[in-house]
C-alpha cells in the first residue's frame, strides 16, 4: 500500500509540496488535529497526573525492552501452551510467505483485515492478491481508503484526509447499489452490511496486536467499532502479527499502558471493546477461532534494539499523539511521508525498517520543535532521536556496526563545511567579530537570490551593525 | 539457523541491561457502595442504557424491553437463568457450535441476551469471560446486546478485578471488556453508532446473588 520505497527520499520534498499546497488537504489535517488534541487534553486535564502516569508507562516499556528475548522465549511457551502457534519472522518477505501460507492451506480465498499497521509494514494485502487471495479492510477508516486505492494517511485514523462528501461519492461510485448519501450516519450502515457478509463467511481473520503478555501468553486489542472482535471471533483461523517489540511480562503491565493508549490517541478514558485472546476455542466452547497464529516480525527492530539510545524508538504504543501535535505533520498530511508510519514516530522507525539511504530526507523534515516528546505518552525522545539520525544521515559513513544502513547517504561536503566554519566562528571571538565586522560593511554584497530560502521568503541580509558593535558604542556615549 | 534464532541472537548481542521496575501506583479505590453509581454514570456517558432491576425481577424488565425496542428474536446465552419472555418473542438459546447457527445469528436475531462475569466502576466496563456457558459471539454479532449484571460483581478496576478473579493463572480463551455499544469517528470525527457490533447496549443490574 505505501509508495516505493526506492524514491522515498527523492520524493518526500515535492510530495510535501505538493500537499502544503493543497488548501482542502490542510483544512482536513487542521480540523483534524485540532480535534484530537482538544480531545486527548480532556483526558490529561491536570500535567502532573499526566506526568506520573507517563514515568509508569516509560518504565514498564523500558523494563519490558530490557528483557526483550527472555520475554519473547516466556511469551513463545504460554502462548504455545495455550495453543497459539507462533511465526517468527525476520523481515516483510518472510512474514507475507508465513501467512500466504497459512491462507493457502486453509484453501481461504479472502482474508478479512482488522486493523493493523504491521500488515500495512509488510504490504500485505498486494502479496496476497499476487496469490490470488483477496484482502478486505475491515475498519471503516482502512475500509474507506482501501476503496480509494490508497494508504493510510494516519496510523489511528486512516481516512482523516477525506471529507464525507469524498467518502459519499466514493461509496456511490465503488459499492454496487448504493446511491449518493452524506449521512455520517447512513454512511457507516452502507459499511457495516457490505463487512458483516464478509465476517459471516469469512475463514480467516487477520487482526494487529497492541500488547502481548509473556507470563500469561495473552494478546491484547483495543478498539470501538467491533471489527476486530469479528476477526478475532467469527472466522475459523485468527492469524495475528505484530512487531517484536510489543511484549510485556505481566497482565497489571497492560492497564497502565492501555490507559495511555487510547487516552493520547482518541481522548478516551477507554475503547469500547479490550480483548484479551488467549487461545482458540477450547472443547465444549461453542464459538471462537479453532487455530490461532501470532506473526513476531522483526522488520529492523533489532537494528534499533543494537543501540542503546535508538533502543528508545521501541518503547512506542503507536497512539500517534506525537503526529496530532506534529507541526510539520498537521501541514503536509501523512501521504507526503511516504513511509507506512508518517509523522514524528514515522521519521525515526523509518530509518531502521527502510535504511537512511531512502530516509534520510524525512529526519530533516522537523523544526525539533519538541511537542512530539512532551506528549509522548511513554517518553520517547523523539527530537534528540532525530537529531541522532541527522548525525548518521550527513556525517561520512564509517562502516561501523553501530551505524545504520544506508548512513551517510544524506552527506553534503559543501553543507559540512559550512557548518564547520559556522563552529568555528562562534567557538573564536575575534575570529566572530572579525567576521560580523566584514559581514555588516560589505552587507550591500548580499545576494538577492540564496537557493531555496528566497523561494518563498525574504533575502537574509546583515544589520548595518552587529549586536556588540551596537552595544559598545552606547556603552561609550552613555556610561553604565 | 532460523527467522527465531536470528531474531533473538541479534537481540541478546545488544547485551542489554535489565532494568528494575518501580512500584506500580494502584489507581483511587472506589468504594464498595458507590460502584454502581459509578459504572452506571461511565456506562451511560459511552450511550449504553443502565436498567436497575436490583429490587424487581430481571425477566418482566426483558420482556418490557422487547415490547419497547420492538425485539422479536432473542437469543440467549447458556448461562442465562431461566426466563418466561412474552408470547410475541420467539427465544431460543445459542446450544449449537457457531458453525450451525452462523447465518441465523447473523441474520436472523434482533437481540442477545447474556450474563457478564463482573464489571470495573471506575472504567465502565462489563467483563466476559469465554467459556461453554459464554459464547464469545453473543455479545457481538446480534444488534442489540441486553446483558444481566450482578450487582455483587462489580471490582474498582482492572488491578483489583485482576486480584479478586485470579484469570492470571489460568486466563480464558476469550476475556471481553465492553464499555458500550459499538461506534466509529472514523468518517470526518463524526460519532456514529452501531459501526460492526452493537448498535445498543442495555445492562440490566439484578440483586446480588440473584443470578447463581
Amino acid at each position: 500500500m505505501s509508495a516505493p520505497a526506492s524514491n522515498l527520499a527523492d520524493g518526500f520534498q515535492s510530495r510535501a509540496k505538493g500537499a502544503v499546497s493543497n488548501p482542502q488537504l490542510r483544512k482536513s489535517f487542521r480540523g483534524a488535529m485540532d480535534f484530537l488534541m482538544a480531545k486527548r487534553a480532556s483526558q490529561f486535564p491536570n500535567d502532573a497526573d499526566f506526568h506520573d502516569l507517563r514515568r509508569q508507562g516509560e518504565a514498564i516499556r523500558r523494563y519490558s525492552l530490557s528483557r526483550l528475548p527472555e520475554l519473547l522465549e516466556q511469551l513463545e511457551a504460554n502462548l504455545t501452551r495455550n495453543g497459539i502457534q507462533v511465526h517468527w519472522a525476520e523481515n516483510a518477505e518472510q512474514a507475507r510467505t508465513i501467512i500466504i501460507g497459512l491462507a493457502q492451506r486453509a484453501k481461504a480465498d479472502l482474508v478479512v483485515k482488522g486493523k493493523s499497521m504491521v500488515s500495512e509494514e509488510i504490504e500485505l494485502n498486494h502479496a496476497l492478491a499476487a496469490a490470488g487471495i483477496e484482502a478486505l479492510e475491515s475498519d471503516m477508516g482502512e475500509y474507506i481508503v482501501q476503496l480509494a486505492g490508497e494508504p493510510p494517511s494516519h496510523i489511528i485514523m486512516p481516512a482523516i484526509h477525506k471529507t464525507k462528501e469524498e467518502i459519499a461519492n466514493l461509496f456511490a461510485a465503488k459499492i454496487p447499489g448504493v446511491d449518493y448519501t452524506d449521512s455520517v450516519d447512513e454512511l457507516i450502515q452502507i459499511g457495516r452490511q457490505v463487512l458483516r457478509d464478509k465476517f459471516r463467511t469469512t475463514r480467516i481473520g487477520l487482526s494487529g496486536v497492541n500488547v502481548a503478555v509473556a507470563e500469561t501468553g495473552t494478546l491484547c486489542l483495543v478498539e470501538n467499532e467491533g471489527n476486530g472482535r469479528m476477526c478475532t471471533t467469527v472466522p475459523e483461523i485468527h492469524i495475528a502479527i505484530t512487531g517484536i517489540e510489543k511484549v510485556v511480562e505481566k497482565l497489571e503491565h497492560v492497564a497502565p499502558l492501555m490507559t495511555l493508549l487510547t487516552r493520547s490517541a482518541t481522548g478516551q478514558a477507554v475503547t469500547t471493546y479490550f480483548n484479551w485472546i488467549s487461545g482458540p476455542r477450547r472443547p465444549g466452547e461453542l464459538d471462537g477461532p479453532k487455530e490461532v497464529h501470532l506473526v513476531l516480525l522483526d522488520n529492523g527492530r533489532t537494528q534499533a534494539y543494537a543501540d542503546e539510545t535508538f533502543r528508545a524508538t521501541l518503547q512506542c504504543i503507536r497512539c500517534g499523539a506525537c503526529m496530532n501535535h506534529c507541526p510539520v505533520y498537521t501541514r503536509i498530511g501523512g501521504h507526503a511521508y511516504g513511509t507506512t508510519y508518517p509523522g514524528p514516530i514515522g521519521k525515526i522507525i523509518s530509518p531502521h525498517l527502510l535504511g537512511l539511504k531512502q530516509t534520510h530526507s524525512l529526519v530533516t523534515a522537523s523544526t525539533l520543535c519538541g511537542a512530539c516528546a512532551e506528549v509522548c505518552p511513554v517518553g520517547i525522545p523523539i527530537p534528540d532521536l532525530l537529531i541522532h539520525l541527522r548525525q548518521q544521515a550527513q556525517g561520512a559513513a564509517s562502516g561501523e556496526p553501530a551505524q545504520l544502513r544506508g548512513a551517510g547517504s544524506g552527506h553534503k561536503a559543501l553543507a559540512i563545511l559550512a557548518y564547520d566554519g559556522w563552529r568555528q566562528l562562534y567557538a573564536h571571538p575575534s575570529l566572530y567579530r572579525l567576521f560580523s565586522w566584514f559581514a555588516t560593511r560589505l552587507r550591500g554584497l548580499t545576494p538577492k537570490r540564496q537557493g531555496a530560502w528566497t523561494d518563498s521568503r525574504a533575502p537574509l541580509v546583515p544589520a548595518r551593525r552587529s549586536l556588540h558593535e551596537l552595544m559598545a558604542q552606547r556603552n561609550r556615549s552613555q556610561p553604565p | 539457523m532460523n527467522a527465531r534464532e536470528q531474531i533473538l541472537g541479534r537481540l541478546r548481542q545488544a547485551q542489554a541491561v535489565a532494568l528494575s521496575l518501580p512500584q506500580l501506583v494502584p489507581g483511587a479505590d472506589v468504594p464498595d457502595p458507590n460502584r454502581v453509581e459509578r459504572l452506571k454514570t461511565q456506562l451511560e456517558a459511552a450511550h449504553g442504557e443502565v436498567i436497575d432491576a436490583r429490587h424487581g425481577d430481571w425477566c418482566n424488565i426483558v420482556t418490557a424491553l422487547c415490547t419497547a425496542k420492538g425485539i422479536r428474536r432473542l437469543i440467549l446465552a447458556p448461562n442465562v437463568p431461566a426466563c418466561g419472555v412474552g408470547e410475541t418473542v420467539a427465544v431460543e438459546r445459542f446450544d449449537r457450535p457457531l458453525e450451525a447457527l452462523k447465518e441465523h445469528l447473523f441474520l436472523g436475531v434482533d437481540a442477545g441476551l447474556t450474563v457478564a462475569d463482573c464489571a470495573l466502576a471506575t472504567t465502565g466496563m462489563l467483563v466476559l469471560a469465554s467459556s461453554p456457558a459464554q459464547p464469545r459471539s453473543l455479545s457481538l454479532v446480534p444488534p442489540i446486546h441486553i446483558c444481566l449484571l450482578d450487582a455483587g460483581r462489580i471490582h474498582a478496576d482492572l488491578t483489583t478485578a485482576l486480584t479478586a478473579e485470579a484469570w492470571g493463572s489460568a486466563l480464558p480463551t476469550n476475556l471481553i471488556f465492553i464499555s458500550g455499544p459499538s461506534k466509529t469517528a472514523d468518517i470526518q470525527q463524526t460519532l456514529a453508532y452501531g459501526a460492526h457490533g452493537p448498535k445498543q447496549l442495555i445492562v440490566i443490574l439484578t440483586a446480588a446473588g440473584s443470578l447463581s
